[in-house]
C-alpha cells in the first residue's frame, strides 16, 4: 500500500499538466493552480522522504509485475532527496514565473510544459529500469523543447534547433546501447543488469557499453568534449527557463552516471581513472568559459559546466566520501544554479540588458537584489558556512583518500576562478557610480527577490544546518559504494 | 539473418550520421530519422529475429518469441516519430524566421 506514494510525485505534476491545458487562456486560475499543485507536490515528498529514512527504501512494482519483468519505480533516500530538491525549485520557479513572463508566453501553454518538465525529472530520478530511464529523458526533453521555444523568438529558433538535435542524436545512441545491454545480459532492469553484471564479471564487451553510456550521459550532463552545446540554447529563452534548464536537466545526466556506475559497472577501476582526467578537464574548460565572457547570463550558463566537474570528480574517485560529497554537492548545486539563473534574469530585466559593460552602480537602485547575489556568488564559490563549502570539502577529502592531489589542487583553483567569474558581476554590474538613468521597479524587483530568497534559504540551511543532514548523506555515500543492498531490495532476495 | 540486419542497422547509422554532417537543415532532419530507423531496427534485432513461436510462456512451451525489445521498439518508434515531426516543424519556423537553412549561416553572437 505505501510503495503506491512512490509514484504520486510524477502522477500530480502529470495529471495537473493535462488540467492546465484546459485551464491555459485564464492565467490568474492556472498560475494558483500550478503553485498548488506543486506545493501539495512538495508536501507529499517530504512525507515519502521521511518515510524512506525511516523505514528504509520503498519499490513500486507498476501494476503488480515482480520485479525483473515489471518496471519498478524505487523510492531510496538518493532519488527522493533529489526530487524533493527538484519540487523546491519548481516551487520557487511558479512564483517567478508569472513576474518574468509575458502574458502570452504564459497562455502558450507554459504551465504545462513546466508540470510535465517536473513529471519527466521525477521519474528519471525514481525509475528503476534503464529503457524507462530513456523514456522519463524524452519526457523531460520534449517537454524543454516545447519551453525553449516559448516566444518563437528569431535566435530562440535557431538555438533550439541546435539543442533539439544534439538530444536526439544522444538519445539514439541510449536506445542503442540498451540494446546492445539488452543482447548481452538480456534484461533491461537495472538491478538485474548489476546481478549479471557481477556474476559473469565485467567483460570487454560490458565495459565498452558502459564507455558508450557515459557518452550518452555526459552529452546530456554536459562533460569536457561534449559541453559545446550547452551555454547557447540555455541562455536564448526566459529566465525562468533558463532556471529550470540549469538546474534540473544536465543534473538528470550526472545522476543518471552516479546511479549506473555505482550499481551496474563498478568493477573496472581504469573507467573511474578516465572519470577523474574528464573531470579536470571539464573544470578547467568551463570556468574558462566562464571567465571569457561579458553577458552575466552566459557566465551563470558556463558555471554549469566545472559544477558537473565536481560531481563527476565525487563518483571519479570511489569512495564513501567522494560519493557524498558528489550527491551533496548536487542537491546544493540544484538550489543554487536555479537562484543565480533567476537572479541575473531579474537583473537584466531590471536593467534591460545581459551586457555586463552597459551595467552599474545596481546596489543603489536595488540593495536587497545586490546582497542576495553576493550571498549566491560564496555559495556557489564554496566559501564557509554556506553549502557549496559543505560539498567541495567532501569532494576534496574524498580525492586526497583515494590519494588523487592533482585533481583536488585543479578543482580548489577552479573554485577560485569560479568566484572571480561571478564577483565580477558584482563588482562591475553592482558596484559603481550610479545609474541616473534607470528609474527602479520596486514592486517588480520585490517579486523577483522572493523566490530567490526562499531558494537561497535552503542553500543557507543546508551549509550552517549540514551537521542535521550529513548523516543522510553519508548514509547514501556508503549504500551507493555497495550495491548489494540496491539489488536485494530491488529484486527482493 | 541477424548477421544481414545488424550490416543494414549499420548502414543506416552511417548514412545517419554522413546526412547529420550536412549543412542543409532538412538533410540533417532525415539523417536523424535514418539514426533512429537504425536504432530501432537494432534492438529487433538484439531480442533475436526469428523463432518460429508466438511469444506466449507456458510450463510446456518451450519455444517462445522474446517480446520485449517489440514492446521497446514500440516506445521508441513512437518517441522519436514524435520528435522528427516536431524537428520538421521547428526547422520549418527557423529556416523562415532566419531567412536561410545553411547550419554555417546560423552561428550566433552575443549581441543578436
Amino acid at each position: 500500500m505505501i510503495s503506491n506514494l512512490v509514484v504520486l510525485p510524477i502522477v500530480i505534476p502529470l495529471l495537473a499538466a493535462v488540467i492546465a491545458i484546459f485551464l491555459h487562456r485564464k492565467l490568474p486560475i492556472v498560475r494558483i493552480f500550478t503553485q498548488v499543485v506543486i506545493a501539495i507536490n512538495l508536501c507529499v515528498v517530504t512525507f515519502v522522504l521521511f518515510y524512506v529514512n525511516q523505514n528504509g527504501t520503498v519499490v513500486l512494482e507498476a501494476g503488480d509485475w515482480v520485479a525483473p519483468f515489471g518496471i519498478v519505480l524505487v523510492g531510496d533516500l538518493l532519488s527522493l532527496s533529489l526530487v524533493l530538491t527538484t519540487n523546491i525549485v519548481a516551487f520557487a520557479c511558479s512564483l517567478y514565473a508569472p513576474k518574468s513572463l509575458d502574458e502570452d508566453k504564459e497562455e502558450f501553454y507554459f504551465y504545462t510544459f513546466f508540470l510535465l518538465l517536473i513529471t519527466g525529472v521525477s521519474g528519471a530520478f525514481m525509475t528503476g529500469d534503464l529503457f524507462n530511464l530513456f523514456v522519463f529523458f524524452e519526457v523531460l526533453l520534449m517537454a524543454s523543447y516545447g519551453l525553449i521555444i516559448l516566444g518563437g523568438e528569431r535566435v530562440q529558433l535557431r538555438e533550439s534547433i541546435k539543442y533539439v538535435l544534439i538530444n536526439l542524436f544522444s538519445s539514439m545512441l541510449f536506445v542503442t546501447t540498451v540494446a546492445f545491454l539488452y543482447s548481452v545480459v538480456g534484461t533491461v532492469n537495472m538491478a538485474q543488469i548489476a546481478e549479471r553484471v557481477a556474476e559473469d564479471g565485467q567483460s570487454g564487451i560490458l565495459t565498452g557499453i558502459a564507455i558508450l553510456l557515459f557518452f550518452v550521459f555526459g552529452t546530456k550532463a554536459a562533460l569536457f568534449p561534449l559541453y559545446y552545446w550547452l551555454p547557447k540554447p540555455y541562455i536564448v529563452p526566459n529566465p525562468v527557463i533558463s532556471a529550470l534548464f540549469g538546474a534540473l536537466l544536465t543534473k538528470v545526466g550526472i545522476y543518471s552516471i552516479l546511479r549506473v556506475f555505482t550499481t551496474i559497472f563498478p568493477h573496472e577501476e581504469s573507467v573511474f581513472q578516465f572519470f577523474i582526467w574528464i573531470a579536470a578537464l571539464t573544470l578547467i574548460f568551463g570556468t574558462i568559459g566562464a571567465l571569457s565572457t561579458n553577458n552575466i547570463k552566459l557566465i551563470i550558463a558556463y558555471n554549469i559546466i566545472p559544477a558537473i566537474g565536481f560531481m563527476l570528480l565525487g563518483i571519479g574517485v570511489f569512495n564513501a566520501t567522494g560519493f557524498s560529497g558528489s550527491v551533496y554537492y548536487l542537491i546544493q548545486d540544484m538550489l543554487i544554479k536555479a537562484a543565480l539563473f533567476l537572479l541575473v534574469g531579474a537583473i537584466s530585466y531590471l536593467a534591460g540588458t545581459s551586457d555586463l559593460r552597459k551595467i552599474h552602480g545596481f546596489i543603489h537602485h536595488y540593495p536587497l537584489l545586490g546582497w542576495l547575489f553576493f550571498i549566491s556568488a560564496f555559495v556557489l564559490a564554496g566559501i564557509p558556512p554556506f553549502s557549496g563549502f559543505i560539498g567541495k570539502l567532501l569532494l576534496i577529502q574524498g580525492a586526497f583518500e583515494s590519494g588523487e592531489i592533482v585533481v583536488a589542487l585543479i578543482g580548489l583553483g577552479a573554485s577560485l576562478l569560479i568566484l572571480l567569474s561571478v564577483m565580477k558581476i558584482f563588482i562591475r554590474g553592482f558596484w559603481g557610480e550610479k545609474d541616473d538613468s534607470i528609474v527602479p521597479d520596486h514592486k517588480k524587483a520585490r517579486g523577483f527577490i522572493i523566490p530567490i530568497a526562499f531558494l537561497l534559504f535552503f542553500n543557507v540551511l543546508l551549509g550552517v544546518g549540514a551537521e542535521w543532514f550529513y548523516p543522510s548523506i553519508e548514509s547514501i555515500g556508503n549504500y551507493l559504494l555497495d550495491p548489494t543492498s540496491y539489488i536485494q531490495t530491488v529484486l527482493k532476495e | 539473418m541477424e548477421i544481414i540486419m545488424s550490416i543494414l542497422a549499420g548502414v543506416l547509422f552511417t548514412t545517419g550520421v554522413y546526412n547529420l554532417l550536412q549543412k542543409q537543415m532538412l538533410r540533417i532532419i532525415i539523417g536523424t530519422a535514418l539514426i533512429s530507423h537504425g536504432a530501432h531496427l537494432f534492438i529487433l534485432t538484439m531480442g533475436k529475429l526469428k523463432r518460429g513461436a508466438p511469444p506466449i510462456l507456458d510450463d510446456t512451451i518451450t519455444n517462445y518469441t522474446d517480446p520485449l525489445p517489440q514492446a521497446l521498439i514500440l516506445t521508441s518508434i513512437v518517441i522519436s516519430f514524435g520528435v522528427t515531426s516536431f524537428l520538421l516543424v521547428l526547422a520549418y519556423r527557423a529556416s523562415k524566421e532566419n531567412g536561410t537553412d545553411n547550419m554555417d549561416k546560423l552561428r550566433g553572437s552575443e549581441n543578436d
